[in-house]
């Protein structure tokens, strides 16, 4: 068994925050709203939920976390580095040439990323392989898959809820950061997607919805009710806000994909309570 | 049309029997499947090997992803439906898996126009081209039975993608057994220094038809196998150029884009000569039995035996 990192979430949020901005402001490009809005979900999931061993990537009874909407890597390269796969420094080669920290994930760059994703839909199909090979082989772990809302307009997600649900598996969770914001717009200007909690269900999921994701007592409790569901695939459908910590970011459709300025790093810095 | 051998089989036959094989060798194999698999002959790995053969419905995009998933797990994984449904999932094999270059084999059966009735929309005509686009990926087009069990099991052993086209209509055996195949490498049928006809998948037979035409009429042409498609074997093509100075390209594939354009490429950089190409024109199918669409393409001995006249009034 792997002991927790003494990190507690509350902790790991407002760093990994901190990191994101830092991350998209000096590449002057990154996902910062969709890494802000999942950051709690992360901390949550890597301090509370998750068996990993930082030190052994490869383990191979490692919980599986599947970062789907691929474009929020900032979130997922700040967490494992404070987890401690990577050294804090390395983050600030993101997106730069010669980087381990490409802009979108690149599966094993760095250990820790368990997939290629940045194309829309894939995540939920390559946790699926991964539970069908665990269960062929007996082991005992989750696979985690971190989706987004707008991700949920790609028919890949409904060929593999479809056939999750039809393997009836468990300890594989999706997780989807219902942030109400895609790369063009708000969801509902984009695609009807609601009621997604129904449409799981439909498909044969196990469903909450309507979870704080920025409450983290919330987040914990729901995660872990996910983790110990058994006899069929659970999803948690987590309300979050997109930008999250940062007013000017906050449900921002402009922040979708784009970086702040030198005054809007300043003014983002502040609120979220850096130094200096 | 004449053939000179016995029907004997389709090459989409090999793939149930020979998993099966490799299991029983020991080969660490898991299948994928998305509703095809008595076609392709998956089933038939299903019924020995049930709990290695997932069922994915008529999905092949989650089909893709989830080979690249299980890959991760250690199998190696088989990957199985038609050619162009495995099309429908072009970025599914980029992304999950040519990009982090992982242990999933795509069979692709009913390759080319010789899938016949189902007409255009059923008919293959790009699929080489789309995965000879993809990194990483080893593309191979066997030309009967015995090279398909080749090329399967050379990639079951081999770590990383691969494709493999096979054939819904019967081909005569060319090879007596696998033992001849190498990624990497051509095979010579026949020896000759007046052109080169270098074929993949059914039209090699027709090659061989073409050149034994050919022969009757004072033209020894050689005939180069050219099953694996990706990595090319650009030595015995370059030796082709140089020793016999005109080349045609047979495929059942549009000819833009399959591997008459990889050659003349290739050549064009190293050792320019005179080509001509067989392959599907510019044009979709359309229905018709699999001989009659080889023949409507021009994909027939006495099309390569045009080509090969109008390459060598060409050459120098």
């Amino acid at each position: 068994m792997v002991t927790h990192t003494q990190l507690d979430p509350l902790t790991l949020s407002e760093r990994v925050r901190r990191h994101v901005v830092t991350m998209v402001y000096e590449a002057q490009s990154g996902h910062i709203g969709g890494s802000l809005s999942a950051t709690d979900i992360m901390s949550v999931l890597y301090t509370r939920i998750m068996r990993v061993d930082p030190q052994r990537p490869d383990w191979p009874d490692r919980d599986r976390f599947i970062l789907s909407k691929g474009h929020c890597t900032p979130v997922q390269y700040a967490t494992l580095a404070e987890m401690g796969y990577i050294p804090v420094e390395e983050l600030r080669t993101f997106r730069k040439k010669g980087t381990r920290l490409q802009g979108h994930s690149v599966l094993g760059k760095p250990p820790g990323v368990e997939n290629s994703a940045g194309a829309l839909g894939m995540g939920l199909s390559f946790g699926l392989g991964i539970a069908l090979g665990r269960d062929f082989r007996g082991q005992d772990f989750h696979v985690y898959v971190l989706m987004g809302d707008g991700e949920q307009n790609e028919g890949q997600v409904w060929e593999a809820a479809m056939a999750v649900a039809n393997y009836n598996l468990d300890r594989i969770v999706a997780i989807i950061d219902r942030n109400h914001i895609q790369n063009d717009d708000f969801t509902a200007n984009q695609m009807a997607i609601d009621p997604i909690d129904e449409k799981y269900r439909a498909f044969g999921w196990t469903v909450r919805s309507g979870i704080d994701g920025h409450d983290l007592r919330a987040v914990e409790e729901a995660l872990t009710w996910a983790r110990d569901h058994r006899g069929g695939p659970a999803c948690v459908v987590f309300e979050t806000v997109k930008g999250k910590g940062v007013s000017i970011f906050e449900n921002n459709p402009g922040f979708h994909g784009a970086a702040p300025n030198a005054d809007q790093y300043a003014l983002a810095m502040r609120e979220l309570g850096a130094e200096g | 049309m004449t053939m000179t051998a016995p029907a004997s089989a389709a090459t989409r036959e090999a793939l149930g029997p020979t998993l099966i094989r490799l299991v029983q060798q020991g080969v660490d194999i898991a299948v994928v499947d998305a509703d095809l698999g008595k076609s392709t002959t998956a089933q038939k790995f299903r019924a020995e090997h049930p709990e290695r053969f997932f069922e994915l419905g008529a999905a092949e995009q989650n089909m893709m992803s989830v080979a690249a998933g299980l890959s991760t797990m250690g199998f190696t994984v088989f990957a199985s439906t038609f050619a162009v449904f495995a099309e429908h999932a072009f970025d599914q094999l980029r992304m999950s898996i040519a990009q982090p270059n992982l242990n999933v084999k795509v069979v692709v059966s009913h390759g080319g126009v010789s899938v016949g009735e189902d007409g255009a929309s059923a008919q293959s005509v790009e699929d080489i081209a789309l995965f000879s686009s993809l990194l990483n990926f080893r593309v191979l087009v066997p030309a009967d039975l015995a090279e398909t069990v080749a090329c399967l099991e050379t990639a079951a052993r081999t770590p990383g993608p691969f494709m493999i086209r096979t054939g819904r209509s019967k081909v005569s055996a060319i090879y007596p057994d696998s033992s001849h195949f190498e990624v990497g490498k051509a095979h010579q049928l026949r020896a000759g220094s007046a052109v080169t006809i270098i074929a993949i998948g059914l039209m090699v037979e027709r090659a061989l038809a073409a050149a034994t035409t050919l022969a009757s009429e004072g033209i020894e042409a050689r005939v180069l196998n050219m099953a694996s498609v990706r990595p090319l074997d650009t030595e015995a093509l370059e030796a082709a150029a140089r020793e016999t100075g005109a080349i045609v390209v047979a495929e059942e594939h549009l000819v833009h884009s399959g591997l008459g354009a990889m050659c003349a490429q290739h050549l064009a950089m190293r050792q320019p000569v005179p080509m001509e190409f067989v392959g599907v024109p510019n044009r979709y199918g359309e229905s018709g039995t699999s001989d009659e669409l080889l023949e409507i393409m021009g994909l027939t001995p006495e099309g390569i035996v045009e080509a090969t006249k109008r390459v060598l009034a060409r050459k120098a």
